[in-house]
Parts: C-alpha cells; sequence; structure tokens
C-alpha cells in the first residue's frame, strides 16, 4: 500500500517550501521599500515582481487547501492555535496585494498606497513569522481539539522569529533585485547584502539555538550521539553559504548571492522539519495521527498530481519569460 | 445587552466574509461566459462593436476576478480558525471539494486568464477565443466543487460516521448529493441575472445620458434578451429547488413559509407577516388561500409541516428567512416584470427611447446582487441550528477560540473589507460610468519574446484594467 499520508506531507511540505522561496524575495522588497524613497527606485523595485508575485502567493492557499484536504485535524487544530498571527498576516496580504495593484493606477494618493505596501509587507512577513515560532513551540491539544489558549503562540521566542523571517525575506529580497537591477540602484543593493547576511545569520544561530531549549524532544534529536553526526552538515553548510555571499558580493557577482541566500532559507527550513519530524502538530500528534481518511486523501491526489505539475510548468515559464534586468521607465507592467 | 457569543461572532465573520465574496465571482462567472459569447460573435460576424465590448467588459471582468481571488482567500482559512471542530468532523469531505476549487481557480489563473486578458496580439484569434472559453468553463467549475461542498452540508450522502467524524464511502453520491444539482442550476442562473441586470443598468445609464452608439445599444438588447429567458426560467429552477427542499428540509420550507401548523386540506401561502420565535405564531399575516400547497406540493391541498412538527431546539430562525426569501422572490418576479416590458417596448420599437424604463432598468441594476445574497441567507440561516443537515450543530462547530479573538478578527475584517472592496468597488463604477468605446484598445499587458515566439504573460487580473483609480485635478475639472 501506498502511504497517501506521506506522499501528502511531502506535497505540503513541497509545497510551503516554494511559498517561502517565491514569495519570500517579494516580500522582500516591501521590507527594502523604506531604504529606497525615490520613486524611481520604487517603480523598477516593483516592476521587479509584478508579472509574479501572484502566482507566488498563490502556493500559499494552495498548501492551506492541500492541509485541509489530506489532514483537516491539524487544519483545524493549528489554525485555531494560531488564530490572531494568521489573521494578521492574511490582513497584511490583502492590503499588500491590493496596494500593488493600486499604486500604479493612482497619482495623487501614490504615497499612501506605498505606506500601504510596506505595512502590508511588514506585517504579512511579521506573523508569519510569529505563527512559525508558535508551531514550533508546539500546540496543545486534547482529543482532536486545540486544547490552549488564545495567546499561547505570544512569547519572546515566537516575537523573535517573526523578526527572523523579516532579516530572511530582506535578504532575499536584496538578492533578488541584485540579479534584476543594475546601475546605482544595483550598488546600493550590494553594500545592502552584507550586513543583510550577517543579520540572518545571527538569527539563525540565535534561533538554532533557542529551538532545543523550548522543546527537551527537539534537543533530544538533534544532540543525541549517531544524530549529532549526520545533522552536524547542516550549521556548516550555512556558514559556508554566509561566507560565499560575502565574498561574490566583493567580486560584484550578481546571481550567486541570491541563490546562496535561497539555500541557506532553505537550510533553515531542513532543520526546522528534522526538528518536527514526523509530527504535524508539535509535540503530540505525528502525521499518521493526523490523517485524513484513505478516500479523502486519494481523491484529493488525483486532482493534485493532474494539475500540479502543469502549474509548475506554467510559474517555470513565466519566470523564463520575465527574465533579464528591469529598467527605469520601462513600460508596459502596469 | 446580552453579549455575543464565540459561536454568533463567528457567524457574523463567516456570513460577513462569504457575502462579501460571492458577489465578485457571481460576476466573473457571468461576466466571462457574456465575454465568451461576445468574442464568439465578433470571430462569426466580424463585427467591431462586439470586439469593443469584448474588450471593455474583459476590464471589469479582470477586477472582479481579482477581487473574488482576494476574498476567497479569507473564506477557506475561516473553516481552520473559526470552524475547527467542523473540520474535524466534516473536512474529511469538504477539505478534498474545496481543494478542488482552489487547484481550478489556480489552473485557469496559470494558464488562460494571462491569455484572455493580455494575449490579444499574441496568440492568434482562434487560440485567444479559445482561452477565452477555457476561463469561462473554469468559473463554472470552481462553482461546481464550491456548490458541491456546501450541498453536501445540506443534504449528505455517501458516507459512513467512524470513530465521531465523517469518512466518505462514496464519492460519486457525495458530489452529486440530492439538492447539488437545483443549486447548482439555481446559482448559475442566478450569477447569469446578475450580469445581465448590470450589464443592460449600465447600458441604461448611458442612454439616459444620450448615448446612442452601437456598443451601447448592442448590449442592451443583448443583456434584455438574456434577462427574457433566464429570469422566467430561474423562477422554475427555483420552484423545483423548493420542492427538493420541502423532501429533505421540511423545517426550513416552514420557516420560509412562517407556518406554525401542520394543516389538512391545503395551506395558504402568507404573502405578508411578523413570524414570532418565541409565540409560535406569525402575526399580521396576509394570506391567499390554497396558493401555498399549490407551490409546494403542485396539488390544491397538499400537507406541508408546520414548525410545531418539530422540536423548538431543530427550528431555524423564521423571522429571518420568511423576510429572505420574500426578498429573493419578489426581486425575481421584478426580473420577470422588466423583460417583459422590455419585449413590449422592443415591439413597439422604443426600447432606446423609453427614459422611464431606463430609469427602471439603472434601479434594477444591483438587484441581482440583492436577489443573490437573499437566495443565500434563506438556504444558510433555513438550514439552521444545523452546519451538516442532521448530523453536527452549528453550535459545536465551532473552534475552541475565544469570544475577544474573534471578535476582534471580525472588527478587523470588517475594516479591511469595506477599505479595501469599497477602493475595488469604487474603481468597477468608475469603469463602468465611462462605458463602452468604440476602438477599445487590449491592456499593454506584459509583452516579452521568448526566443523567436512571442509570449504573454501578466496572470494578474487587476492589471487587465489599466484605468486610472484616481483623477488628476486637470481631468476632474474636465469632469465637472
Ligand atoms: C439572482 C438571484 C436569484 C433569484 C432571482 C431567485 N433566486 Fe432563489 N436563490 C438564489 C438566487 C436567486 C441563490 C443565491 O442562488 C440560492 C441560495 C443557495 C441556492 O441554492 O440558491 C437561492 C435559494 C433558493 C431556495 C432555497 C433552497 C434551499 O435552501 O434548499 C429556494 C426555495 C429558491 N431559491 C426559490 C426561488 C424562487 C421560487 C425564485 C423565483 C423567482 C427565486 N428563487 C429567485
Ligand atoms: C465558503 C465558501 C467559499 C470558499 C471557502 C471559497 C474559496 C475560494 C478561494 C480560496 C478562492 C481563490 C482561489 C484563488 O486564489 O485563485 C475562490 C475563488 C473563487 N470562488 Fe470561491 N469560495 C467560496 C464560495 C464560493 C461560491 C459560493 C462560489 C460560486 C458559486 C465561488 C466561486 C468562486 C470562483 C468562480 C472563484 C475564482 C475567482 C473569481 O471568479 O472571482 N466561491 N474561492
Ligand atoms: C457564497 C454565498 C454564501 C452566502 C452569501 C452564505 C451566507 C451565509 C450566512 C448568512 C451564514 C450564517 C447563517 C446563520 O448564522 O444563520 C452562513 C453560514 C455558513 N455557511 Fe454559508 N453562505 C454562502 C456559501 C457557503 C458555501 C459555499 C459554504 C461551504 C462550502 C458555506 C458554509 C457555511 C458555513 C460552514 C457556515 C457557518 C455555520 C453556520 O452558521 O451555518 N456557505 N453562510
Amino acid at each position: 500500500m501506498l502511504d497517501l499520508s506521506l506522499i501528502w506531507a511531502a506535497i505540503i511540505a513541497l509545497g510551503v517550501f516554494l511559498y517561502v522561496m517565491l514569495d519570500g524575495f517579494d516580500l522582500g522588497i516591501g521590507l527594502l521599500f523604506p531604504f529606497f524613497p525615490g520613486e524611481q527606485d520604487r517603480d523598477v523595485m516593483m516592476n521587479t515582481v509584478a508579472p509574479v508575485w501572484d502566482g507566488n502567493e498563490t502556493w500559499l492557499v494552495l498548501g492551506g487547501a492541500g492541509l485541509f484536504a489530506a489532514f483537516p485535524v491539524v487544519y483545524g487544530a493549528v489554525l485555531s492555535a494560531l488564530y490572531l498571527p494568521l489573521t494578521l498576516m492574511l490582513v497584511g496580504l490583502i492590503f499588500r496585494g491590493v496596494a500593488f495593484e493600486i499604486r500604479a493606477k493612482a497619482r495623487r494618493t501614490r504615497h499612501l498606497w506605498d505606506l500601504a505596501f510596506i505595512a502590508g509587507s511588514a506585517t504579512a512577513t511579521f506573523f508569519q513569522g510569529v505563527a512559525l515560532g508558535g508551531y514550533i513551540q508546539g500546540i496543545p491539544v486534547s482529543g482532536r481539539e486545540f486544547a490552549g489558549g488564545g495567546f499561547d503562540w505570544l512569547s519572546p521566542f515566537s516575537l523573535f522569529t517573526g523578526l527572523g523571517l523579516l532579516a530572511t525575506y530582506a535578504t532575499l529580497g536584496c538578492g533578488w533585485l541584485l540579479i534584476k537591477t543594475e546601475g546605482e540602484l544595483q550598488r546600493r543593493m550590494f553594500a545592502l547584502m552584507r550586513p543583510l547576511t550577517g543579520l540572518l545569520l545571527a538569527m539563525i544561530a540565535v534561533v538554532s539555538l533557542w529551538t532545543p531549549l523550548v522543546d527537551p524532544a527537539i534537543a533530544q534529536r538533534w544532540f543525541r550521539l549517531p544524530n549529532l553526526f549526520w545533522f552536524l552538515p547542516v550549521p556548516a553548510a550555512v556558514a559556508l553559504c554566509a561566507w560565499r555571499i560575502c565574498a561574490a558580493v566583493a567580486q560584484r557577482r550578481e546571481r550567486a548571492p541570491y541563490f546562496l541566500a535561497l539555500a541557506i532559507t532553505a537550510l533553515g527550513y531542513a532543520g526546522f522539519l528534522i526538528s518536527i519530524w514526523p509530527h504535524m502538530i508539535p509535540p503530540s500528534v505525528t502525521l499518521w495521527q493526523a490523517a485524513a481518511p484513505a478516500s479523502s486523501q486519494a481523491f484529493a491526489l488525483v486532482g493534485a498530481l493532474l494539475i500540479l505539475p502543469v502549474i509548475l510548468a506554467y510559474t517555470a515559464l513565466g519566470y523564463w519569460v520575465f527574465r533579464g534586468k528591469v529598467r527605469a521607465g520601462d513600460a508596459g507592467y502596469h | 445587552m446580552e453579549a455575543l457569543s464565540a459561536v454568533a461572532l463567528a457567524r457574523i465573520q463567516f456570513a460577513f466574509t462569504v457575502s462579501f465574496h460571492i458577489i465578485f465571482p457571481a460576476l466573473s462567472i457571468g461576466l466571462a461566459s457574456f465575454i465568451a459569447v461576445l468574442e464568439g460573435l465578433w470571430l462569426k460576424t466580424g463585427r467591431q462593436v462586439y470586439l469593443d465590448l469584448c474588450r471593455f467588459w474583459s476590464r471589469v471582468f479582470a477586477v472582479a476576478f481579482g477581487m473574488g481571488v482576494v476574498s476567497g482567500v479569507v473564506m477557506s482559512y475561516q473553516f481552520g480558525t473559526n470552524w475547527s471542530a467542523f473540520s474535524n468532523f466534516a473536512g474529511s469531505v469538504t477539505g478534498p471539494l474545496l481543494a478542488y476549487e482552489v487547484l481550478t481557480a489556480f489552473f485557469l489563473e496559470a494558464g488562460f486568464l494571462g491569455i484572455m486578458l493580455f494575449g490579444w496580439d499574441k496568440v492568434g484569434r482562434r487560440a485567444h477565443f479559445g482561452a477565452t472559453v477555457m476561463v469561462a468553463v473554469g468559473t463554472l467549475i470552481s462553482m461546481f466543487w464550491i456548490l458541491s461542498s456546501n450541498s453536501w452540508m445540506q443534504t449528505p450522502t455517501g458516507y459512513a460516521i467512524v470513530d465521531g467524524r465523517v469518512v466518505p464511502t462514496d464519492w460519486f453520491a457525495i458530489v452529486f448529493n440530492p439538492s447539488f444539482p437545483y443549486r447548482l442550476a439555481h446559482m448559475a442562473l442566478a450569477a447569469f441575472l446578475c450580469t445581465a441586470l448590470l450589464v443592460a443598468g449600465t447600458a441604461a445609464w448611458h442612454l439616459l445620458r444620450r448615448r446612442r452608439d452601437p456598443a451601447i445599444r448592442t448590449s442592451f438588447a443583448m443583456a434584455l434578451g438574456m434577462l427574457a429567458v433566464l429570469a422566467p426560467l430561474q423562477a422554475l429552477v427555483g420552484d423545483a429547488h423548493g420542492l427538493n427542499t420541502l423532501r429533505y428540509q421540511p423545517a426550513k420550507i416552514a420557516a420560509i413559509e412562517g407556518l406554525w401548523e401542520t394543516e389538512a386540506g391545503g395551506t395558504a401561502l402568507k404573502l405578508f407577516g411578523i413570524p414570532d420565535m418565541a409565540a409560535e405564531t406569525t402575526r399580521y399575516t396576509l394570506s391567499v388561500p390554497h396558493l401555498g400547497s399549490l407551490i409546494l406540493t403542485h396539488s390544491w391541498d397538499g400537507e406541508i409541516r408546520g414548525l410545531k412538527d418539530f422540536p423548538p431546539q431543530d427550528r431555524p430562525d423564521a423571522r429571518v428567512v420568511f423576510w429572505s426569501f420574500r426578498v429573493m422572490v419578489g426581486l425575481g418576479l421584478l426580473m420577470i416584470l422588466l423583460a417583459a416590458l422590455a419585449l413590449l417596448l422592443q415591439r413597439r420599437r422604443r426600447l432606446y427611447e423609453a427614459g422611464w424604463f431606463h430609469r427602471f432598468c439603472v434601479a434594477m441594476s444591483p438587484a441581482g446582487f440583492v436577489a443573490l445574497l437573499a437566495g443565500w441567507i434563506t438556504t444558510e440561516a433555513g438550514r439552521q441550528p444545523w452546519v451538516v443537515y442532521g448530523l453536527l450543530r452549528t453550535a459545536e462547530a465551532a473552534s475552541p477560540v475565544s469570544r475577544q479573538q474573534v471578535g476582534v478578527s471580525l472588527l478587523i475584517f470588517v475594516v479591511v473589507y469595506l477599505l479595501v472592496f469599497g477602493t475595488g468597488i469604487h474603481y468597477l463604477l468608475k469603469l463602468l460610468r465611462k462605458g463602452p468605446h468604440a476602438g477599445e484598445h487590449s491592456p499593454p499587458g506584459m509583452r516579452e519574446t521568448l526566443g523567436t515566439l512571442t509570449t504573454y504573460s501578466g496572470r494578474r487580473p487587476l492589471a487587465g484594467a489599466d484605468d486610472r483609480i484616481d483623477s488628476t485635478p486637470a481631468e476632474e475639472a474636465g469632469h465637472a
């Protein structure tokens, strides 16, 4: 028998990663906005993601729908536990999306939409990070229901993961802009890339040390002896990537910093998966315990396997079509 | 005053957000088909006016679709945040159905929508038409899945209860549950009616401003033609829907009719009345003898069960559904009247001249949406106190979250929705006020070359409308 639960968990994990990878850099652009007050710079920055951000965001919804279909218990418990941060994240995303579209159609009110874009991006990112921290901390369930309080998610740890995600997305956004811009704007991005990487590294270090402290089971997993040797390359690889970013920036290489920053993000994500495996609701419910009946998982899998490859292909095509630099005054994006 | 409970707040939040949501899909479902028809006519006849209309309404469609997507995302999250007990219990059925809806919508966005909105000079005419038809079909498929989910909650079949939760046993019986065909047909017609009334109202508004160009006249005639066919059909389908409901949810019908006693020898139809739940009676009634039986059982003295047949804890609130139902049916009858007047004027060749009729059309342009919401309120409030009919009570479906949390998030949603969708609707109205013009251009979209192959993109629907949202002072002076 196929392990449908495992297949679904893999699809969802992949979907979430695609989300972080894709929406990460475009949220990051909103986070970098305050550092670039010039209207022309802002136009260019927005235009580098204009054709793709909407497609990027869809992975969040797809991840949610997949979770609802294959693990309804998780969907219910996790979303009720993280009620306020997720609501605020959604509100941030709504504002950002609408600001994105309307800014280009506005003249007198443009500065207001700039503000909405910045605030929306920051709110969405921060509370996504807070939700992540709240999730890692663990969500108490009894029966199949969330059994904690409304503010359990609120802790120094989760606030810190919120800041950590801000640093992550800002770094990714900066790396993306290195690829997509040129001249003076690109020069200022190069100047920003190293401090951002340093900040990201510090954040990752703190979260990695703090995570085992919030949950002894996680500490067990990482620091028990044979495991430690398996997992040690993860932090080592992170350090290597960060070092390569600095070198690449010094050599004015345009592409490497973004992909290295992405690699750091992927390693962080891998660390996160190692920490929670095999739980779907840490610290107590495994993915098999949380699974929907096999008939539900199989029915939904048919649709996912038919449609996901097409969506992936289209996404790739979209990025291919819009490769290359974006310049000030490029017409046609709005 | 008694403070609202968490469940009550969650219900208000759901009702508020879904009512906003449904307006946009209804418009995009109707417009997508309308646009496909226009483009088909253009291909067939080569007349410029069809192309102009096609391009104009595509811009309106782009905005409606964009807002439908944004508001839909909020909907799907609520099943987890506010209704986790429902998700635990019935997510095994509604989860996969919702996943199919989202997958369908994405599939469209990823592929055909870009061609439809931005691909005019990138692909051949036939390929473009093909994409437009796919978008139209796709919106209908989206509707198919979500209504299947909702109908299953009204009339559940094809499941077993194992371990205190639903386990699907027969997906065919689940998807095609007993109330689904009726609801699907009724909703599809409702979406088309909403669109037809909006198109007719827009044209009438311009007719009143003395515009008589072909684009205005053609869209006016087409929309009224649609109305003449669909409005009577909607009444027939609604009638069949009601018969089906009488069979599966008799308490809902009793509440809709404000009927307390099961009467022998035929039941009257109450045209007016104020149901009183505590006193178990309907006051101030104005009724027509036997008409109730005639409509609901198609016989002179058919029996309809009254609310007293059902234990008080199983009764829906008749005060809501009695009136929401009458608003819907009343507007439906007005639509039939409007269509009849249109036919009459057409025969006298005064369709484009009769100012009073144009004013009537303008007044009726939001009627489709009002009837749509009234219909949903009837359906959903009439299902109470159940979320999954007969299986799970609404009160037991909520998440274990506090009143404060639900209340705060409700407040946030109300403010954000009014701001965001208020802006969106303002922009829509601005587009409509400009109206279609001869020689409509296609939006610039995003042009790029892929090797030697020129391609399109721009999957962001709103970019399909390129008009300014706020006017410059100079433009404003021009308006005045
Ligand atoms: C433009 C919109 C519109 C119009 C003109 C009508 N309806 Fe309707 N009605 C709907 C839009 C709608 C709806 C929004 O689509 C509902 C809500 C859910 C559903 O299945 O359809 C609905 C529900 C609904 C129900 C409830 C079914 C249930 O809860 O199980 C009944 C009995 C009718 N309708 C009957 C009618 C009749 C007899 C009409 C005569 C003119 C009519 N409707 C016009
Ligand atoms: C609780 C009810 C509903 C939920 C949870 C829901 C969920 C969603 C979601 C998540 C999307 C966005 C998909 C995307 O991002 O592309 C969406 C869009 C859409 N929904 Fe809904 N929906 C609901 C009710 C309805 C109803 C009743 C209809 C139609 C009868 C409908 C028709 C559509 C359509 C056609 C779209 C595509 C976008 C558009 O045309 O505006 N939805 N919905
Ligand atoms: C889009 C048109 C819809 C409208 C306007 C609408 C309206 C409403 C209203 C007014 C309520 C509150 C009922 C009450 O409190 O008495 C409600 C509740 C609810 N509806 Fe709908 N609904 C729509 C579609 C759907 C769909 C497509 C689904 C499922 C897929 C759905 C699922 C629910 C659920 C779970 C509740 C909460 C529990 C309850 O109060 O019954 N609705 N809706």
